[in-house]
């Protein structure tokens, strides 16, 4: 250890060094980070605690959609509203909320958590695949609708899902063009979003 | 050597990682710098401009201003998108992983002109190729003798004398063929049948438009690509992740994929 470099006392610096864990957080925004918290009022601290902690003991995968949440099944897989013949397949829970902010959208989803990603290692056992399989034994989804993200990756798990459902003879079709490619779901704007989901087209 | 703060290359995106919040770093492969990186902001949002031109696997002409650790893209346009190879998942499948072998062999601004012709030419060739595992084959035979791994295929590595037309072997680590009298000079080495290195000598010889003339058995074919792989996975002293995505197409999906 350097000679006169005081560490900092050891709650501090147990709580730089978890922030420091962080995506994006070097040790200097870490630090930054902790002596904020340390001026905050008792009570915001508090609350952003229990925040953390509710997070981890609340929150599961739905364990039909496999959406993030807090109770199971997920409010779109439990609602009568819904339509459930129809399934659409995203990638991230985020394309969730962009597709449901069009208001177009009826039916019910699923989220891979991920795209097929070969130079990654990412492959479909990586994602929640088998559970959609499971999802469409029960034979009422009539119609399956691929809206991974347009570009190469989403473009190919979107492929490989269809080589693989094709035989249960399940209609399926993906949103229309006029997303621009490379882009991602959950950053296009309604408008443009409730054109591709009306003008979705067999695939 | 110095370069301006503004430059224009070719390049073939070999690999987009996100980073922040829309941004993605790019790994590119250029005719003149080799393979670099650079960041492409804002290409995840939908009313980005650049977007579609940093497409993976897409040849396009870009402009580069100098950054402090990465350059970060201004201008791109694309040259070509590869259309024929996206409408098929086993192509796209066979192109990654021409990329993740490049990634995986060029060193960061090293410039191998052979290398980025070659890889334009093999990915022009997966869209139409009938027979994409020989694709495959000519690239890894091409891109080690680019690369200056070529391996010998004329004369056993170890006593030089000529190769007998017998079962003779194959060594990793000697980097080419070994006569029945020096098998065991090598730590790594695997038969190989007369037909393989028939095709392997052909392949080193000859351009992609008549390497997909060749006629191969499944047997044949799967020899070919347990060999090389062994070899390039002994020069790199690793599996390349996206193999363990083809081999699992061809389970999945057993009757109609090449
Ligand atoms: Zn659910
Ligand atoms: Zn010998």
């Amino acid at each position: 250890m350097n000679r006169g470099f005081f560490p900092p006392a050891e709650p501090v610096s147990r709580l730089i060094d978890e922030f420091n864990k962080l995506p994006g957080i070097g040790p200097k925004s870490a630090a930054r980070l902790a002596y904020h918290l340390l001026r905050m009022p008792e009570a915001e601290a508090r609350s952003l605690a229990e925040a953390i902690i509710a997070v981890k003991d609340k929150i599961v995968l739905c364990s039909l959609c496999q959406n993030i949440t807090d109770s199971d099944p997920y409010a779109i897989c439990r609602s009568k509203q819904r339509d459930q013949n129809k399934i659409c397949i995203v990638e991230e829970p985020l394309d969730i909320l962009a597709l449901e902010r069009t208001g177009q959208y009826q039916g019910l989803y699923h989220v891979l958590h991920g795209v097929i990603s070969p130079m990654e290692g990412i492959g479909p056992d990586d994602l929640k695949i088998r559970e959609l399989l499971g999802r469409l034994k029960s034979g009422k989804v009539e119609e399956v609708i691929l809206a991974t993200n347009p570009n190469l990756e989403g473009e190919a798990t979107a492929m490989y899902l269809q080589r693989l459902l094709s035989p249960s003879g399940i209609r399926m079709t993906s949103l229309a063009r006029g997303l621009p490619v490379g882009g991602d779901l959950e950053y296009a704007d309604e408008v443009t979003l409730g054109r591709a989901l009306e003008g979705r087209r067999e695939v | 050597m110095t370069t301006p703060k503004v430059y224009k290359t070719e390049a073939i995106v070999l690999r987009r990682i996100n980073l922040g919040e829309a941004d993605k770093i790019l790994t590119l492969y250029t005719p003149n710098l080799g393979k670099i990186r650079a960041i492409a902001k804002g290409v995840r949002k939908p009313t980005s401009k650049l977007g579609g031109h940093v497409e993976l696997l897409t040849h396009c002409s870009l402009m580069l201003a100098r950054g402090r650790n990465l350059d970060i893209v201004s201008q791109g346009e694309t040259l070509d998108s590869f259309s024929p190879l996206r409408r098929d998942l086993w192509r796209i499948s066979c192109a990654l992983y021409l990329a993740e072998l490049v990634d995986a062999f060029a060193a960061e601004n090293v410039e191998n002109r052979p290398v980025f012709a070659l890889l334009l030419d093999a990915l022009h060739w997966l869209g139409q190729a009938r027979h994409t595992g020989l694709v495959l084959r000519y690239f890894e035979l091409h891109l080690l003798g680019h690369l200056g791994y070529q391996p010998q295929l004329q004369q056993c590595v170890n006593c030089k004398s000529a190769l007998e037309p017998t079962a003779n072997f194959f060594s990793a680590s000697g980097g080419g063929m070994l006569c029945p009298n020096c098998v065991d000079t090598e730590p790594v080495t695997r038969p190989i049948s007369l037909n393989a290195l028939k095709v392997l000598r052909f392949l080193q010889n000859s351009d992609l438009a008549t390497s997909q003339r060749l006629r191969l058995s499944p047997d044949l074919s799967r020899e070919l690509e347990q060999l090389l792989r062994e070899y390039i996975r002994y020069l790199l002293e690793r599996e390349l992740k996206s193999t363990e995505f083809l081999h699992r197409l061809e389970q999945d999906f057993v009757t109609d994929l090449r």
